[in-house]
């Protein structure tokens, strides 16, 4: 494949703090006019590998291309390619909204007009609060206010931080359709979320935990590559309930998923047997139905296949 | 728009909207100049003495006379016995106690060795020291009129005694220069220290940092307000000085702005220093703070370069302020010129480079 057509490339990037290893020997590619999520909990690395890919960190090894150029050696041209938005507000909270908007567009040598077409879909919605100071602004307008300056010089390439961390869920899906629309204009989007139900949201996705990646696809593709009959499962006493499946040899995994308890099967796997044992051992309410897995499952068992 | 310019705008809006910056820049350096000379005195007056006086004679009674009439020492009592006074002292009512002997007047004119004793509090040893040396001076100067009343061909003093540059001796008129200084370092030094660190500590640096700005325009738009706001303190101060102490510059103000601005340099570098070795403004204040207790105790601030043991002396040829505060007072007071003080310049403008030069070595917008 021709590297001019990926936005970016990751190849054997590894990062360690002390003796803390924070990625290990990472590798990705993010298509061209692609929204490419990082999907992990919390410590799997995300946010090493964004600092990397932007130019404020230097990894230990490897190397990294984002709009065909090196990050460590390209690093001045990487700046002006790359819009950041990272996991933590940090624009100026005494300046008000338009006076940041201003700002980051001259340090970019550009002016806010120039490129309104793009931020318009977004900006148009804090705009009419734009002598507000930054500071003073909700959740969501913060948000939309970040996304607006980065993508202020038009860069090819947006990197998202953990952009929803934080935002109600009706803020989180507007915030979605706001990326697929800048997808239709060209841009390519590294965006990273620790909220697996997410992942659908996006063309394709890399699960990681602990510095490294588990799987890379698309999420439809993920979730049909799952090999391994899946049950939810219920019952007046659920921790009781947990504690007898968990020591259950038949079930593979089993682990807390909202209102049900999903489970696993092994091979030798019988729901009724199981239901039936299950009433024998006192369980009262029970309800048993095999469901369709979905990403975090998907997660959880790939972790599991690791340990 | 030029990169600088928009750097500065926003510096300047950010300076104007914080609640507290604007105020300190004008109201520190008054506060600092109406009260501390006012307070940081090494004149000691009022030293409380109580007389024990066992020999009611003449000489005794004008010796009392004589620490009643002087300004430095009050009459607090004239007791009978030595343990009556020594009470007085124990409480704290008393700084010293003079005892003067039976027959001292009478062995006094026979030539005979009666000695006046002294007993002071010493606990500061400043105030113990200076009461001593002012009632010894009360004392010799009651004697010698004695003297003179008794051989009155005796001619009067042979010495005289000038105070050059600080004719009345004052302890303020040596803080004031000192007093400038201070309230540059603290606006130079510690607020754009703190002003980087905390752009650390909100995060904006990394927004800083993935645009193309350059690291020296971006920190030479915050100095530049630094610079002025550190300009506008030292011209309060002098005004303040002016008006309220009737002290001006015995020298040219302009000798004054030019070591000042090389000292704003060297400070602020030291600053950008230690905001760069720092995450936190905790860690910055305390980086700052250690290193600025060390300038104003040892840099001639409080107490003379003059006095302190050799070895600390040649210490103090690496500390900034020491060149800037000799030169503040050299000119204020002296009335020194450029040309006088010329090695202090050129040591202040070494010290800029090196800091600076530090400064843009510490800094790095990678990890």
């Amino acid at each position: 494949m021709d590297t001019s057509t990926l936005a970016i490339e990751v190849n054997g990037i590894s990062k360690s703090y002390g003796t803390v290893k924070a990625l290990d020997h990472v590798s990705l590619e993010v298509q061209r006019g692609e929204i490419f999520g990082l999907i992990g909990p919390d410590g799997a690395g995300k946010t090493s590998l964004f600092k990397i890919l932007v130019t404020l960190l230097n990894a230990d090894e490897g190397n990294a291309k984002v709009d065909g150029l090196e990050v460590a050696a390209d690093y001045r041209k990487v700046r002006s390619r790359v819009g950041y938005m990272p996991g933590k507000f940090s624009l100026y909270p005494d300046l008000t909204i338009e006076e940041n908007m201003e700002f980051f567009a001259t340090l970019f040598g550009v002016t806010v007009e120039q490129n309104y077409d793009l931020v318009a879909p977004i900006y148009k919605q804090i705009e009419p609060f734009k002598k507000r100071r930054a500071g003073r602004l909700s959740g969501g307008m913060k948000q939309k206010l970040a996304l607006s300056c980065a993508l202020i010089h038009k860069p090819s390439v947006l990197f998202l931080d953990e952009p929803t961390t934080g935002v109600d869920a009706v803020s989180r899906s507007e915030f979605w359709d706001m990326l697929h629309n800048l997808r239709e204009q060209g841009l390519s989007i590294l965006v990273s979320t620790p909220y697996m139900d997410e992942a659908s949201r996006c063309d394709r996705i890399a699960l990681c935990n602990t510095g490294r990646i588990l799987d890379i696809d698309s999420p439809q593709h993920m979730v049909e590559k799952f090999d391994g009959k899946l049950y939810a499962i219920k019952a007046r006493d659920m921790y009781g309930l947990l504690k007898d499946l968990r020591d259950n040899s038949s079930i593979a995994n089993c682990y807390t998923a909202g209102e049900y308890h999903h489970l696993l099967a092994s091979a030798d796997f019988d729901a009724q047997a199981i239901e039936h044992h299950l009433a024998e051992l006192g369980h009262e309410d029970l309800e048993i139905k095999p469901i369709a897995p979905d990403i975090e499952d998907v997660f959880i068992k790939l972790l599991s296949n690791e340990q | 728009m030029s990169t600088l310019k928009v750097l500065l705008k926003k510096e300047v809006l950010q300076f104007k909207r914080n609640l507290f910056l604007p105020k300190l820049v004008v109201v520190f350096p008054i506060m600092i100049m109406l009260i501390i000379p006012w307070v940081t005195t090494m004149d000691v007056r009022h030293v409380n003495v109580s007389v024990v006086d066992n020999d009611h004679s003449q000489l005794s009674q004008r010796i009392i006379n004589k620490i009643n009439a002087s300004e430095y020492l009050t009459l607090h009592s004239v007791t009978g016995s030595f343990d009556l006074s020594f009470n007085s002292l124990e409480h704290g009512d008393v700084d010293a106690i003079l005892e003067i002997p039976q027959d001292f007047e009478k062995g006094f004119v026979t030539g005979s060795t009666k000695k006046l004793s002294i007993s002071a509090n010493s606990v500061n040893a400043t105030k113990g020291s200076l009461g001593l040396q002012y009632l010894a001076q009360t004392l010799a100067t009651s004697i010698k009129e004695m003297r003179a009343s008794h051989s009155p061909t005796q001619a009067g003093d042979l010495v005289v005694i000038q105070n050059r540059y600080n004719p009345t001796l004052e302890y303020r008129n040596f803080m004031i220069p000192a007093l400038l200084v201070m309230l540059l370092i603290i606006v130079t030094g510690f607020l754009p220290a703190l002003n980087f660190v905390g752009e650390k500590e909100i995060g904006t640096i990394e927004q800083i940092n993935v645009t193309p700005v350059n690291r020296f325009t971006f920190t030479l738009a915050k100095l530049i307000v630094y610079w002025v706001a550190g300009f506008l303190v030292i011209t309060i101060g002098m005004l303040v000085a002016w008006l309220v102490y009737g002290l001006t510059p015995v020298g040219n103000i302009l000798a004054i702005y030019t070591i000042s601005m090389l000292f704003i340099l060297v400070i602020s570098g030291f600053g950008l220093i230690a905001s760069n070795l720092s995450s936190t403004m905790q860690q910055a204040v305390f980086f700052m703070f250690f290193f600025v207790m060390v300038f104003i105790l040892m840099s001639g601030l409080l107490t003379p370069i003059e006095s302190m043991p050799q070895w600390a002396q040649y210490f103090t040829y690496i500390l900034p302020p020491r060149y800037f505060i000799s030169t503040i007072r050299a000119v204020y007071l002296k009335g020194a010129t450029f040309y006088d003080m010329r090695y202090n310049y050129y040591a202040l403008a070494a010290f800029a480079v090196v800091m600076n030069l530090g400064a843009s070595l510490t800094y790095r917008k990678q990890s």
